[in-house]
């Protein structure tokens, strides 16, 4: 009855959610008095998780492009074969792709956004955000299998003194009418929802001529670079930058909002965020309210010096 | 093509969040509600649909009576018929369970259901619909062609976006992207004098257990004060965020 994980991997690299989901199920397991089970797919190093609390890995190798409905399948199969109670998944957008097709598969309650360990395994509940971050609830799951999504950079990454053995697994794959004709992601750049620190930019920086300073910014810190919805309405940026409400949501450590006055939809995307630094040269903007630390002034004379700052700092620190 | 769009109804997005009943239950006392935006850009899309290649439009929420004005604003936006499941929404899997009812009495070949919903970001109910009733599912998805029986739909996946080919029956769970938000319609007048016309069907429910329940609030505590940097010593600011806040 151990949990199950499932821990996703880019070119057989784990990623910081999988490693996130990993400490996570650890956590449920040692509440109840078991253990995890990850199920990887094609991962180089799936052992790597043993240092995460797993102990034991499937790692499937007969499958390789990611479907969701394939991939639900062979976690629900992972599941009856493990006989888990319990499925963790991350947030990323292929984990809650999938997490509800898992969840009717194995006729289990469904908790997304969670962001602590359980609050009780019996009943089962957790805490998890709603009304776009404006409040928590305490959620219980009554079915016999529950399916837990955790956030993005929520639980951490709590390493863990074990070793993970590594098994094949080779599940029957289920068939699917729905198939990848081309993907368009630039791989040179870290993601939003993979971001440790997220830079956005506002309409205050009157054009997308001016971005230059954002990516710099961006490149200094190893962030992430984002707007908000007037810039992506405008065509100045890509949508896939939209943060807000109806875009994408942002959960980072760090996220710093520069010539962005922060409208009420723009703040519930990104209210996730630990650590908020505002830049605008509009005093009440409302973004000074929902913020750590601000800066009143010029996005064009505060970001330059910012930046000479930071590599003066890294510099230093390196 | 027959397409059926979800309709959540939710606290618009400046409401103030308060509980009641010691803080179990969402207080809706002077809320106005309105369309779950994620719904909305999913109602236009159909829309076009209809105008540009013929299709027929139904909405449907799962709801008290007090959705109803929900259901008449999209039907005004456009759509030629709604349904009500006569039946609180307790949770995702539930009102899944309800509209898989909705689709199979239906028969419809596109359902178009928004990424989550605004109030309890649960994002589960398009995958739930689509694995009940054992369709092809895309979530997240950013823009949806159909030629026939055959599908092309843009889904956005972390750090960028992936197209993919399907087939109908579908579902989608749609965002922003299937069109965009100055492609959002307004009912004028006449749309509003319309939908007083057409028709809204109460449907009772179909048993199904809530397997999960919220049973608890909480608001996130008060936040401090910013804490303001002068302009003139950005070093201050490198320096907070280093030795203070540890985020550098």
């Amino acid at each position: 009855m151990s949990v199950l994980v499932y821990t996703e991997s880019e070119q057989g690299t784990f990623k910081k959610a999988a490693l996130e989901v990993a400490s996570y199920a650890k956590a449920v397991a040692s509440q109840m008095g078991t253990t995890v089970t990850a199920v990887t797919f094609n991962a180089n190093d799936a052992s790597e998780l043993g240092n995460y609390g797993v102990d034991k890995v499937l790692n499937v190798t007969n499958t390789n492009e990611f479907n969701a409905k394939i991939y639900a399948d062979v976690l629900k199969q992972a599941a009856e074969k493990e006989g888990a109670k319990v499925v963790v998944v991350s947030s990323s957008a292929n984990a809650k792709y999938l997490a509800p097709l898992l969840a009717v598969g194995l006729n289990a309650g469904y908790a997304s956004n969670v962001i602590e360990a359980p609050v009780n395994t019996s009943p089962f509940s957790v805490k998890r955000t709603a009304f776009t971050n404006k409040a928590f609830n305490i959620t219980e799951i009554n079915t016999d299998v529950k399916v837990v999504g955790v956030s993005n950079n929520a639980f951490g990454v709590v390493e863990n003194s074990g070793s993970a053995s590594v098994e094949d697994f080779s599940p029957s794959l289920t068939s699917s009418d729905t198939k990848v004709q081309s993907v368009d992601k630039a791989t040179d750049k870290v993601s939003i929802a993979d971001a440790d620190i997220v830079v956005s930019g506002g309409r205050g920086l009157k054009g997308p001529e001016n971005w230059g300073m954002i990516e710099e910014l961006a490149d200094v810190l190893g962030a992430a670079t984002a707007c908000s919805k007037p810039v992506s309405d405008l065509g100045w940026r890509p949508h896939s930058e939209h943060v807000g409400q109806t875009g994408k949501p942002v959960a980072s450590n760090l996220y710093i909002a520069i010539g962005i006055s922060g409208a009420i939809q723009h703040l519930a995307g990104v209210n996730a965020s630990k650590v908020k630094v505002v830049i605008n040269t509009d005093p009440e903007a409302p973004f000074f309210k929902a913020a750590d630390y601000g800066v009143v002034g010029d996005a064009f004379e505060v970001v330059p010096q910012l930046i000479e700052k930071l590599k003066e700092f890294k510099a230093q620190n390196a | 093509m027959k397409i059926l769009v979800c309709i959540s109804h939710v606290p618009d997005t400046t409401s103030k969040i308060n509980f009641t009943e010691g803080d179990t239950k969402f207080d809706t006392n002077g809320v106005q509600f309105v369309i779950n935006p994620n719904d909305e850009f999913g109602l236009t899309r159909a829309m076009w649909f209809k105008e540009k290649q013929g299709a027929s439009v139904d909405v449907v929420n799962v709801g008290g009576a007090e959705t109803e004005p929900t259901l008449r604003k999209a039907l005004a936006i456009g759509a030629d018929s709604a349904i009500r499941v006569n039946t609180p929404a307790t949770d995702g899997f539930a009102v899944a369970k309800q509209l898989a009812k909705v689709v199979q009495d239906g028969g419809y070949d596109l359902v178009i259901a928004g990424r989550e919903s605004i109030d309890y970001n649960g994002g589960m109910v398009p995958g739930m619909l689509a694995g009940l009733t054992d369709v092809n599912f895309v979530n997240n998805c950013i823009g949806l062609d159909v030629d026939g029986s055959n599908a092309t739909a843009t889904r956005e996946i972390d750090g960028g976006k992936e197209t993919v080919s399907t087939a109908l029956p579908l579902v989608v769970g749609g965002q922003k992207g299937l069109v965009e938000e100055s492609d959002l319609r307004i009912p004028n007048m006449r749309g509003i004098m319309m939908a007083r016309k057409k028709p809204l069907n109460v449907v009772e429910p179909v048993d199904a257990n809530a397997e999960t329940a919220a049973v608890k609030f909480e608001k996130p505590a008060p936040k401090g004060d910013v804490k303001l940097v002068s302009p003139d010593n950005i070093d201050e600011l490198v320096s907070l965020l280093h030795n203070e806040a540890k985020v550098i």
